[in-house]
Order: structure tokens, then C-alpha cells, then sequence
């Protein structure tokens, strides 16, 4: 294996996709299947919208739009943003901390295939004739339990699957920051998006485990007999809520806390300044994900845990407006006085910061224990959440898509149609949410189907249907600039924004499969701008050039994902047809047959010699 | 050091599971493996307390009508001394003496055997004797998620044990397999840690609380 570019056949290239551990290839699976499901969940959200355009709309059946906002919700969270975040984490941290690749590339590509047989399995709920779950994404065990067909089967071993997956990559991580940081380059010269990849890597390691218990509760109680949820035989529903949410708050950090992290690397490059308050950004983060755990009862406020609990957790989830608040002025303090230049990223994070605060203050109102019983379960709470989740991780989302496409492809995205996609974007997002508070304190519950007209609701949700469609614009403009980037394939260097601060704006775009070729000595925050200033043309290597040891690529990650994919098949439809037991000890059998081949076949990786090195050097100009 | 270098009992080093990058991150990254497994266990943990003796009727099963404490004592301490066994075969591993790593495990095996073949009988006496089967209550569910996760990792970590000797009995010790014998047995005591839980909370609480 060679990096000088070869042609190949499409063939070819999906093998090598297939059996890769190159995190930068498996960041690339990661972008492109996260972006099908952000693509999917936004057709969903666009249908929503479009049935409560106007009142009693029988645009789709009510059935059907339960299906429609539980998959949303479930696909966006799960298969989109997750995804889509981790992409980048795979993308950028090994190059930003000096590293060749992940602490486990095996493990890296399994996590991968899990996400992606986990969300194929999901949606594949739709063509079965039981539909997809509607159950609403938190599938609360009352409702659930009592759902006819086979969605919420789906929905439990769907996210199950990819479930596994997160949890191998949170643990990658977190060992891959931890040993393999480059010379000098300790916790604190650590750039701020890999501190926010350590702390959500941490949070999922801690959060999935509850929500992997829940599942198999589920699993168990649908599936296999069992009576957890089962109020007439001894059991009790408020479990799941507890465990979801033990879950399920954490994870809206482990989404915003990368978010975080690309914004501030995107501020500190295009203010050319460094992140102002440093430290404080990482105590912040640190306590931001530590708080994170112990709030995940303002969620249940309604259910009827009494006062004392509700005040503590009321209180705990305000706690967190402090580091989050200090954050917010450390991107500001970073912008002043700085040479600042707006492009497309730019925008994106300038735009962040009122639409975020936005979302921070309603969070506020919601986690006030008396007044949330006015609020729970309105579009009130609707807006909220997703001026976080799109006004903080969209949008970062949407930044790093534009500030990293050149370390990911090698081609540099179309400014203009970036700022067009940007405009049409910020504002539909705060035409279809701004709204939404009002609709909630006006009394529209979330999750309704339907309305009737005189009650005010009607205008409102027009503005919003109108705002939904506006971002669905916004991301076909997006999807057309990254088709002709592509078409073109104008090249570029390093550095294309010409103020990269880190380490991967030190390697060609994209970097070569060993990413270093010398391991960097790392002199400081900020190193690459540091050897900038000081006139060097590239990283002072930490070493001579040696050979390198690379892990081999392995089919065995697709086979394993598939067992465990074919597996639960087997146990959705084990009481209905013949098939499924059959199914189900295949599935298993492939699944942990391939981990026993795995564990017995040695792979002991290979060198590049170091002849070769010196030979790519001379054809492309690789410096370390 | 390198993983294919030869090595004797002189040159073996004092670490020899953390020697390699590879060793060092299967080392750490097995280490925060267990720090979720606690959390998931944890979780079954709560959910058996919550759903101890929630029964539908006065005729299902409750935990101090099914339980024995003789039983659970002989597994207890079965399952303890596989661990200390496990110890001994580790302690060889860092003395580079691989037959003797074998000989050890070989034991703990044994004993990780005959507690799975002990806790066997447990669940065919506890549904034949007592017609205690999963679906008869929330209390019954908990009780067989919870013992029936330890048990299949009990399984888990035999299969991991045997598969491990045999593949390499006949090659004996390298920095290669040397990381895999250490977490096998990391693993082996974190089974065994969950027992002293199980066997407090489940058994020994289900007889007098």
C-alpha cells in the first residue's frame, strides 16, 4: 500500500472502504453515512412540518406522523449528529495531537460498521408492515411496551447495535489522547477540540451503559417474556425513564461538547488569536461533562418525584449555566480585538453565539421546577431543544463540514454558495423555532398531529413550516457546492486558510495514510502557528526517519456488525415465523465467530520501510 | 522492545503486558472497558433493588422463600478461588515460566466450570422445584438479568480463557500474547468482583431483608 495515487476500479475502492482502519477513511464513512441520515431525518422533519402547515391537515394519517417524529428524532440524535461528530473526532484529533492513527483502528472500523448495520436496521422498519417505531424517540416503557407491530423491536436492537459501537469509539479515543499524544504535547497543549473529544469520549463511556440496560429491558419485555415494564406483574415503567435519561442527558453533551470544540478552534483560527482564556475553556469543559450527570431528573419533573428532588435537580441543571457562560465570553474575548476574518466557518460561529444563548436561557425557564409544569410537553420545550441541538450542533456541524473539507478531500468548498447555505440556513432556523415558544405558551402540545383553527396556532405554525423549508433549501445548495467542488477538484495545500493553528494544518491536505512522517516535537499551544511566526516552513520533527509501523485493514468489522444485524432479525421474528430461531443462532454464530477469528489470527501490522518514506518525499513534498 | 522478539526468563521484562504501544493501550482501553461495565452493572444492580419481590400475587415467588445460602457460599467461594488461581497464572506470565502460566489457568478454568455448572443447576432447581421462570414477575425478570449478565460473561471470559491457552500452547510467551493472558485475567476479576455484589445484595440481603 502505497499513498501515490492510483486509479481503481469502484470495486476496488469499496473494498479498501470496507476493510479500512484508516481513522481518516473511517471519518470519511463516518461523514457520509451521518450525512444520509441527516439527510433522511430532515425529509422527516420537512413531512412534519409540512402536515402542520395549516390546520386539520390530512397531509399524512396520524399513524404515520407518529412514525415521522419518532424516527426524526431518533435518526438526528443517534445516526446523524453522533455520527456526523464522531467523523470529525476521527478526522481531526489523531492529527491534532501528533498521532499516526487511533490507540485501536480495529476497533475503530467495528464501531463504525455497528453505527451503520444499527441504523440500516432501524429504517428498514419502515418497509415491514408493523411501520416504523412511534413512540416518540424516548420511547417512554408505558407506551412502548403497548405498541402494536414490530417498531419499537427495531428501535430497541437498532440503537442497540450502534450503541456498541459509540461506546468502542468513546473508549478508542480517550486511550488513543491519553498514550498517544506526540512529544510535548501534554494535557495542556492539547487544542480544545481534542480536550472536547477526551470529555464526550469519557461521557459516552459512562452514559451508554445505562442506556444499553434499558435496551435490554425492552429487548427482554417485547421479545423474550419478561416483565420489567409490566405494572400488573410487579414492574415499574419509571425505570426506563430513569435509565433513558441517565442516558440521554449526558448525551446531549456528548453532541454539544465537540460542537464546543470546533468552534473554538474556529474562532481562535479566524480571529488570528489564540483561544482566549485557555485553561478556564478546559476547566469549563471538564465541569460542563461532570455536571452533566446529575441533572438527568429535570426531565422528569412531571413524573412525581417530589419536591426535594425536583429543587436538587433543578438547582444542579442551573450549575450549569456557569462553565457554559464562561465559555461563551472566552469565544467572545477571543474575537476582540482580534484580526478578524468572516468566512463561511466564521459566520457559522458568530451566528452560534446569540442562537445558542437563545437555547441556554429557555433552558433555564425549563429547568425550573414550577414553571416547567406550565412548559413540559409543549412546543415550548420543542423550541428549546432544538435551538440547542440546531443552533449549537447543526451549526457547528455545518462550520466544521466547511473549515475541515479541505483536510478531509483536498478540495476547498465554494465560499460564495457557503455563505448562501449559511444565510438561508440561520434564518430558516429561527424562522421555524423563534415561533415554536410562542405556539408552546399558547398551549400546542408537542407531538400532536393536528390542530384545529381559532386557536390562534394557525399563523405560527405557517411562519415555521416556511422557516423548515428555507434550511431544506439551504442543504440542497450545500449538497450542490460539495458536488461541484468535487467535479472540479481544484487541489489545495496545507494550510488553505492560511492561519491554521494546530497540528493537521501542518500536513498535506489530506495527509498521507501515516499521517507523520516524523513525529512532531510539539513547542507549545497552538504549535503550528508558533513554527509559523518564527518563520519555519514546517513541524521540528521529534525523531529521524524510521520506518513505520502500520496496523493492517480487516474485512472482519463488516462480518461482525452483520452477525449481530442478521441476529436481530432473528429475535424481532422469532415468535412469528419458523425462520427466526434459525436467524438468531446464525446471526450470533457469524457475530462471535468472527471475534474468535479475530482473537486467534495474529496481526502484527507492517512496516514501511523507511526507503519509501523518502521516496514519497521526493514525488509529493510530504513534510512531517 | 519489539512484539516478535525472542526472550528469556533474564531479558523478560517486569512489565511485560505494558511493553508494547499495543500493550500499554490494550491495557488502558481494557481498563476503562471495565469502568463501563461497572456502570452497566450498576444499572442491573438498580433495577434488581427496585424490582426485588414485585410479584403480581401472594403465589409468585419471593426471595426469601427460593434462596439457599449453602449454595450460594459453595459458588462464592468457588468463583473466589479461581481468582486467586488467575493471580498465581499472571504472577508466572511475569516470570516468563509459560508452562506453569498454563498450569495455572488450566485451573482456574476448572473452577470457573464447575461455578457455571453450579449456577446451572441453581436456575434448573429455582424453575423446576419452585416454577420460578423469567416471566413469572418483575422480581423473577431482575433476578435472571442480573445473575444471567454474570453468568454469561462467566462464559465469555471461559471461552476467552480456553481459546487463548490452546492458540497458544504451542508458542509460548511473547509481548505479542502477553497484554492478552493480563486483561483476560483483568476480566476474570472483574466477574468475580460482581459476585461478592451479587452475592451480597442478591442472596445474602434476599435471606433477611
Amino acid at each position: 500500500m502505497s499513498s501515490i495515487a492510483q486509479k481503481r476500479g469502484f470495486g476496488a475502492t469499496l473494498w479498501d472502504y470496507m476493510t479500512t482502519v484508516d481513522h481518516k477513511k473511517i471519518a470519511i464513512l463516518y461523514l457520509a453515512a451521518g450525512g444520509f441520515f441527516f439527510v433522511l431525518g430532515g425529509i422527516e422533519a420537512l413531512i412534519i412540518r409540512i402536515q402542520l402547515a395549516i390546520p386539520n391537515s390530512n397531509f399524512v394519517a396520524a399513524g404515520f406522523f407518529n412514525e415521522l417524529l419518532t424516527m426524526h428524532g431518533v435518526t438526528m440524535i443517534f445516526f446523524a449528529a453522533m455520527p456526523i461528530l464522531i467523523g470529525f473526532m476521527n478526522l481531526i484529533m489523531p492529527l491534532q495531537i501528533g498521532a499516526r492513527d487511533v490507540a485501536f483502528p480495529f476497533l475503530n472500523s467495528l464501531g463504525f460498521w455497528l453505527f451503520f448495520f444499527g441504523g440500516l436496521l432501524l429504517n428498514i422498519s419502515w418497509f415491514t408492515n408493523g411501520g416504523a417505531p412511534a413512540a416518540g424517540w424516548t420511547s417512554y416503557a408505558s407506551l412502548s411496551i403497548h405498541s402494536t407491530g414490530h417498531g419499537i423491536d427495531y428501535y430497541a436492537l437498532g440503537i442497540q447495535i450502534s450503541g456498541f459501537g459509540t461506546l468502542m469509539g468513546g473508549i478508542n479515543f480517550l486511550v488513543t489522547l491519553i498514550n498517544m499524544r506526540a512529544p510535548g504535547m501534554t494535557y495542556m497543549r492539547m487544542p480544545m477540540f481534542s480536550w472536547t473529544t477526551f470529555v464526550a469520549s469519557a461521557l459516552i463511556l459512562f452514559a451508554f451503559p445505562p442506556l444499553t440496560v434499558a435496551l435490554f429491558l425492552l429487548t427482554f419485555d417485547r421479545m423474550f417474556g419478561g416483565n420489567f415494564f409490566n405494572v400488573t406483574m410487579g414492574g415499574n415503567t419509571i425505570i426506563w425513564e430513569h435509565f433513558f435519561w441517565i442516558f440521554g442527558h449526558p448525551e446531549v453533551y456528548i453532541l454539544i461538547l465537540p460542537a464546543f470544540g470546533i468552534f473554538s478552534e474556529i474562532f481562535s483560527t479566524f480571529s488570528r488569536k489564540r483561544l482566549f482564556g485557555y485553561s478556564s475553556m478546559v476547566f469549563a469543559t471538564v465541569l460542563i461533562g461532570f455536571l452533566g450527570f446529575m441533572v438527568w431528573a429535570h426531565h422528569m419533573f412531571t413524573v412525581g418525584l417530589g419536591n426535594i428532588a425536583n429543587a436538587i435537580f433543578a438547582v444542579a441543571s442551573f450549575a450549569i449555566a456557569v462553565p457554559t457562560g464562561i465559555k461563551i465570553f472566552n469565544w467572545l474575548f477571543t474575537m476582540w480585538g482580534g484580526s478578524i476574518k468572516f468566512t463561511t466557518p466564521m459566520l457559522y460561529a458568530a451566528a452560534f453565539i446569540p442562537s445558542f444563548i437563545m437555547g441556554g436561557v429557555t433552558g433555564i425557564m425549563v429547568a425550573t421546577a414550577p414553571a416547567d409544569y406550565q412548559f413540559h410537553d409543549t412546543y415550548f420545550v420543542v423550541a428549546h431543544f432544538h435551538y440547542v441541538i440546531v443552533g449549537g450542533v447543526v451549526l457547528a456541524i455545518l462550520a466544521g463540514t466547511h473549515f475541515y473539507w479541505p483536510k478531509a478531500f483536498g478540495t476547498m468548498l465554494n465560499e460564495t454558495l457557503g455563505k448562501i447555505t449559511f444565510a438561508l440556513f440561520l434564518i430558516g432556523f429561527h424562522l421555524t423555532f423563534f415561533i415554536q415558544h410562542f405556539l408552546g405558551l399558547m398551549g400546542m402540545p408537542r407531538r400532536i398531529a393536528s390542530y384545529n383553527s381559532g386557536q390562534g396556532l394557525d399563523l405560527g405554525n405557517m411562519i415555521s413550516t416556511v422557516g423548515a423549508g428555507l434550511m431544506g433549501i439551504a442543504v440542497i445548495i450545500l449538497l450542490y457546492n460539495i458536488v461541484i467542488t468535487q467535479v472540479k477538484n481544484v487541489r489545495v495545500g496545507n494550510d488553505p486558510w492560511e492561519d491554521g493553528r494546530t497540528l493537521e494544518w501542518a500536513l498535506p491536505s489530506p495527509p498521507p495514510f501515516y499521517n507523520f512522517k516524523q513525529l512532531p516535537l510539539v513547542r507549545g499551544l497552538d504549535t503550528y502557528w508558533l513554527e509559523k511566526m518564527e518563520g519555519n516552513k514546517g513541524i521540528t520533527p521529534a525523531e529521524p526517519v524510521g520506518d513505520i509501523h502500520m496496523p493492517n485493514g480487516s474485512i472482519l468489522p463488516v462480518f461482525i456488525s452483520l452477525g449481530f444485524f442478521i441476529a436481530s432479525f432473528g429475535a424481532i421474528y422469532r415468535t412469528v415465523y419458523s425462520w427466526g430461531l434459525a436467524a438468531l443462532i446464525i446471526g450470533l454464530v457469524i457475530a462471535f465467530g468472527s471475534m474468535l477469528l479475530r482473537s486467534l489470527k495474529d496481526d502484527h501490522g507492517f512496516h514501511i520501510p523507511k526507503s519509501e518514506l523518502m521516496k514519497d518525499d521526493k514525488n509529493k513534498g510530504v513534510k512531517a | 522492545m519489539h512484539v516478535e522478539e525472542k526472550f528469556t526468563p533474564k531479558t523478560w521484562p517486569e512489565a511485560p503486558e505494558k511493553a508494547t504501544l499495543e500493550g500499554k493501550n490494550k491495557f488502558l482501553g481494557f481498563w476503562f472497558f471495565l469502568g463501563g461495565e461497572t456502570v452497566l452493572f450498576a444499572s442491573l444492580f438498580a433495577t434488581y433493588l427496585a424490582l426485588k419481590d414485585k410479584v403480581p400475587s401472594k403465589a409468585a415467588n419471593i426471595s426469601s422463600e427460593i434462596f439457599t445460602l449453602p449454595l450460594a457460599f459453595i459458588m462464592t467461594m468457588v468463583l473466589l478461588t479461581s481468582s486467586i488461581t488467575s493471580v498465581y497464572a499472571i504472577y508466572h506470565m511475569k516470570n516468563y515460566n509459560f508452562k506453569k502460566m498454563q498450569a495455572w489457568l488450566f485451573v482456574t478454568v476448572a473452577l470457573g466450570l464447575t461455578f457455571l455448572g453450579l449456577e446451572i443447576y441453581e436456575f434448573y432447581h429455582y424453575t423446576h422445584e419452585f416454577g420460578f421462570v423469567f416471566s413469572e414477575s418483575a422480581f423473577s425478570s431482575a433476578f435472571y438479568s442480573l445473575v444471567g449478565f454474570h453468568g454469561g460473561h462467566v462464559v465469555f471470559g471461559l471461552g476467552w480463557m480456553i481459546a487463548l491457552m490452546v492458540r497458544n500452547s504451542k508458542r509460548g510467551l511473547s509481548l505479542y500474547n502477553a497484554p492478552k493472558f493480563y486483561v483476560a485475567s483483568l476480566y476474570w476479576h472483574f466477574i468475580d468482583v460482581v459476585w461478592v455484589f451479587i452475592f451480597t445484595v442478591v442472596y445474602l440481603m434476599g435471606m433477611v431483608g
